[in-house]
C-alpha cells in the first residue's frame, strides 16, 4: 500500500478537522479521521448517512481544504460513459469533414472531445476532486463500472487510448442508503456513516453557517429539530433544514414578529411535508415552547 | 523462499482483531485489513479511539452492526468483560411499540375475527421452522416468466432501434465516414424498458398463518428471478426480510429468515406496521415509483385511521398499489371488515391472496400493461 506523505501540510485527523473548521465546515473526530486516511492511503471516501446531514458539504469543504475545484457527478438511475466519461461532438465532427472537403483531417482530436466529470478529474488529479453524489441513485451497472474505475483510475476511450492519472485523484463518493452498494464498492473505499450531530455541535454548525442568528436562537432551533427528528415523520429535518429554520425565524423576528411566534410560523422551512405538518400541528406550540425556554 | 513469513508482532493483535470480526459474520476483504494496519501505521496510534476509528473507516462495518462492532472492539482490546448477545442487524427491525403514534389504542378485544382465528396482541416470539415441501408449479412459473412478464418501465439509457425518437448521432457519423462524409441514413434510437422495482410487504401475524410459508417461498422465487425486488414482513414488527431471502438455496434463505423475523404467529398493527416503513427514509423510498404488493388479510387490531393514513400515502408513492387478501376468493369480492372498506378507494387491486398460483397470476399480469 503507498502511504503518501504530507498533503498540503495535513499529518493528522486533527490538523485536517481544523482546517475543515476554517472551510465552515465542523466535522466530528470520526469523519475527520476517515477524510484523512482516504488523503493518506489514497483510497476514495465514501460518505453514507440520512438526507441532509452534510455529505454533500464535506465533499465541498475537503475540495476547499485542498485549494481544488470540485467536479460533481450526480448520479441517476440509467447514468451511462457519456454523461460519466466523455463524449464526441457529433454535430462538429460532421461540419468539421465538410469543411475539410479533400483535405485529411482526424475526427477524433482533442477539439472534438467533451469531457465529462470521470474524465477531467483523471486529466487533472492535482487541481480537482471528484464528487460522485448520491450513488445509491444509479444502477448496479453503474456500479460495476464505477468499481473499475475507482481501482485503475484509467478510461479506456476506443478511438484514442488509454486515459491513466498521474496521480491517484480525491474521489469522494455519498449515498443516502436507498439500497445497499455492492461490497466490492464498500471495500475499495474508507467508509463512514455521518450521524446526526449532537445538540452542541449541531447549534455550532447554524451558528458557523448563519452568522446572523443568534446563540440563543441557534440553540433553540436545534432544541426543536432535534425534537422533530424523534418523531415518526416521512422525512426528518436535517442539518440544512436546522440553518434555514434559524435563519428564517430570525428574518421575521427582525421584521417585528414577537419571539416564539417567529418561530413557529417559520416552521415550513424544517417540515416540507403537509402530512408532517398535519400531525405535528396540534403538539407544536407545546414543542416550540419547551424548545425556546 | 524456505522461512515463512511472519506477522510482526505487533501487528498481530489487530490481524487478530479481524479475525474476531469475520468470526461474527462481518465480511472483511484481506484488502481492508492492509489499510487497516496502514491506517493504524499512519495515525500513531496515540489512542485505542484512534484505533476504533480507524478500524470503522477501513473496516467499513455497516451502520447497523456499528454497536456490535463496538463491543467487539471492547472485547478484544479493552478486555471486557461484559459479553452479551449481539443482537442481529438491528436497523433492519423497527419494534412497532416504539414507533407507534402515542395515540389511545382501542381497547383489546377477544372475539374471533372474519376467518376464524384470532390476531392476538401479545407479541409471541416464536422462531418458526419452515417445514420443506415439494417445489409447486406457481413458482416455477414465477421463476421462467419474471423476466419477460414483471413490471416494466422507460428507462433512461437509449439503444438502436429501426425507428425511435432521438437521432443516434455516433451511428450516423461512422456510417457516414463510408461515404466521405455523406450522411446518407439517419440512425435512430428508443429509450430501452427497464424492470421496475417491485416491493413486497407479507402479513406474517396469526391470521395469515397459513398462508406465511408459502408466502416466503414465493418472495424468496420473486428474490432470485428479478434483481430490484425489496421483501418485508409485518405482524408486531416490520422487518426487512430481502437479505437472507437472497441467498440461492431455498432452505437456508427460509431458516435464515425465519431467525431475522422474529413475530410469526403474533398480532397484527398493519396500519403501524405500515406507518413505521414509511417513517425510515430508506425503506419509504422503495416504494417511489415501485409496483407495491401487499399480502395480507386487512384484519387490523389496531387503529383503522392509521392504516388508511398509510396506505393512502403509499399509493401516492407507488406506480400501483395492489392488495392481496386470501377474504378475496370470489370476482365479485367485496370488502366487509371495516380496515379493507376504508383503504378500499386507494388500492388499484384488491384481489385475491389465497394461493400462490393466484398471487403470481397477479404479479405477471404487471408486464401486459403498458410501460408508463
Amino acid at each position: 500500500m503507498t502511504v503518501r506523505g504530507t498533503i498540503v501540510g495535513i499529518d493528522s485527523p486533527e490538523a485536517l478537522e481544523k482546517a475543515l473548521r476554517a472551510a465552515y465546515y465542523l466535522a466530528d473526530e470520526g469523519l475527520a479521521t476517515a477524510a484523512y486516511l482516504s488523503l493518506a492511503l489514497g483510497k476514495p471516501l465514501l460518505l453514507e448517512g440520512a438526507p441532509g446531514v452534510g455529505k454533500t458539504e464535506a465533499a465541498k469543504a475537503i475540495a476547499a481544504v485542498l485549494g481544488r475545484r470540485l467536479i460533481r457527478l450526480q448520479c441517476y438511475e440509467g447514468i451511462d460513459s457519456s454523461a460519466a466519461l466523455y463524449e464526441w461532438n457529433y454535430p462538429r465532427q460532421m461540419l468539421a469533414i465538410r469543411q475539410a472537403g479533400e483535405e485529411s483531417i482526424d475526427i477524433y482530436g482533442e477539439t472534438f472531445l467533451i469531457e465529462r466529470p470521470m474524465l477531467a478529474v483523471l486529466r487533472a488529479p492535482d487541481s480537482a476532486v471528484l464528487l460522485i453524489d448520491e450513488i445509491d441513485r444509479a444502477d448496479q451497472e453503474f456500479e460495476a463500472f464505477l468499481l473499475e474505475f475507482l481501482s485503475d483510475f484509467q478510461i479506456s476511450i476506443p478511438e484514442r487510448g488509454t486515459v491513466r492519472a498521474a496521480e491517484r485523484p480525491v474521489v469522494v463518493l455519498t449515498s443516502n442508503r436507498t439500497r445497499d452498494l455492492h461490497e466490492a464498492l464498500r471495500r475499495r473505499c474508507v467508509y463512514h456513516w455521518i450521524d446526526y450531530p449532537t445538540a452542541e455541535r449541531e447549534a455550532r454548525i447554524v451558528m458557523m453557517r448563519a452568522s446572523s442568528v443568534a446563540e440563543q436562537t441557534a440553540r433553540a432551533v436545534v432544541a426543536a429539530v432535534g425534537k422533530l427528528r424523534r418523531e415518526p415523520l416521512s422525512k426528518a429535518p436535517g442539518i440544512a433544514e436546522a440553518v434555514d429554520w434559524a435563519e428564517a425565524a430570525t428574518v421575521l423576528h427582525r421584521g417585528g414578529a414577537r419571539w416564539p411566534d417567529a418561530f413557529k410560523r417559520s416552521i415550513g422551512v424544517a417540515l416540507k411535508d403537509e402530512e408532517d405538518l398535519h400531525f405535528i400541528a396540534p403538539r407544536l406550540d407545546a414543542l416550540i415552547a419547551e424548545a425556546a425556554a | 523462499m524456505s522461512e515463512e513469513l511472519q506477522l510482526p508482532r505487533a501487528a498481530r493483535v489487530f490481524v487478530a482483531f479481524v479475525a474476531l470480526l469475520r468470526a461474527n459474520g462481518f465480511s472483511v476483504a484481506p484488502e481492508q485489513t492492509t489499510a487497516f494496519l496502514a491506517a493504524i501505521e499512519l495515525l500513531g496510534p496515540r489512542s485505542l479511539e484512534h484505533i476504533r476509528q480507524a478500524g470503522l473507516a477501513t473496516l467499513a462495518p455497516p451502520p447497523e452492526r456499528r454497536a456490535t462492532y463496538d463491543r467487539l472492539f471492547d472485547i478484544h482490546f479493552r478486555g471486557s468483560e461484559a459479553i452479551e448477545r449481539a443482537e442481529g442487524d438491528d436497523e433492519e427491525t423497527v419494534r412497532l411499540q416504539e414507533e407507534g403514534r402515542g395515540e389511545d389504542e382501542p381497547p383489546l378485544s377477544d372475539e374471533a375475527n372474519e376467518s376464524g382465528l384470532t390476531a392476538t396482541r401479545a407479541e409471541a416470539l416464536v422462531e418458526r421452522r419452515f417445514a420443506h415441501l415439494a417445489e409447486t408449479d406457481a413458482l416455477r412459473r414465477l421463476s421462467r416468466e419474471a423476466s419477460a412478464r414483471l413490471p416494466r418501465r422507460r428507462g433512461h439509457r437509449r439503444m438502436r432501434a429501426r425507428r425511435g425518437p432521438f437521432a443516434d448521432l455516433r451511428r450516423t457519423l461512422r456510417d457516414s465516414l463510408r461515404n466521405d462524409g455523406e450522411v446518407l441514413r439517419l440512425g435512430r434510437l428508443r429509450r430501452r424498458a427497464r424492470p421496475r422495482k417491485l416491493l413486497l410487504l407479507i402479513d406474517v401475524s396469526g391470521s395469515m398463518k397459513a398462508r406465511t410459508e408459502e408466502n416466503m417461498k414465493l418472495a424468496h422465487a420473486l428474490l432470485q428471478a428479478v434483481q430490484n425486488a425489496e421483501v418485508f414482513t409485518f405482524g408486531t414488527r416490520l422487518t426487512r426480510a430481502t437479505r437472507p431471502l437472497r441467498l440461492k438455496r431455498r432452505e437456508q434463505a427460509l431458516t435464515a429468515a425465519a431467525h431475522l423475523v422474529s413475530d410469526w404467529d403474533g398480532g397484527t398493527r398493519i396500519g403501524d406496521a405500515l406507518q413505521a416503513f414509511l417513517a425510515v427514509p430508506r425503506f419509504g423510498s422503495y416504494a417511489r415509483g415501485a409496483a407495491v404488493v401487499i399480502i395480507s388479510d386487512g384484519l387490523e387490531r389496531g387503529d383503522v385511521s392509521a392504516l388508511r393514513d398509510a396506505v393512502a400515502k403509499l399509493s401516492r408513492r407507488a406506480w400501483r398499489l395492489s392488495w392481496l387478501t386470501p377474504l378475496a376468493t370470489a370476482p365479485g369480492f367485496r370488502p366487509q371488515t371495516e380496515a379493507l372498506i376504508a383503504i378500499q378507494r386507494y388500492v388499484d387491486d384488491l384481489v385475491d391472496g389465497g394461493s400462490s398460483a393466484t398471487v403470481v397470476s397477479h404479479l405477471l399480469s404487471f408486464g401486459r400493461r403498458r410501460a408508463a
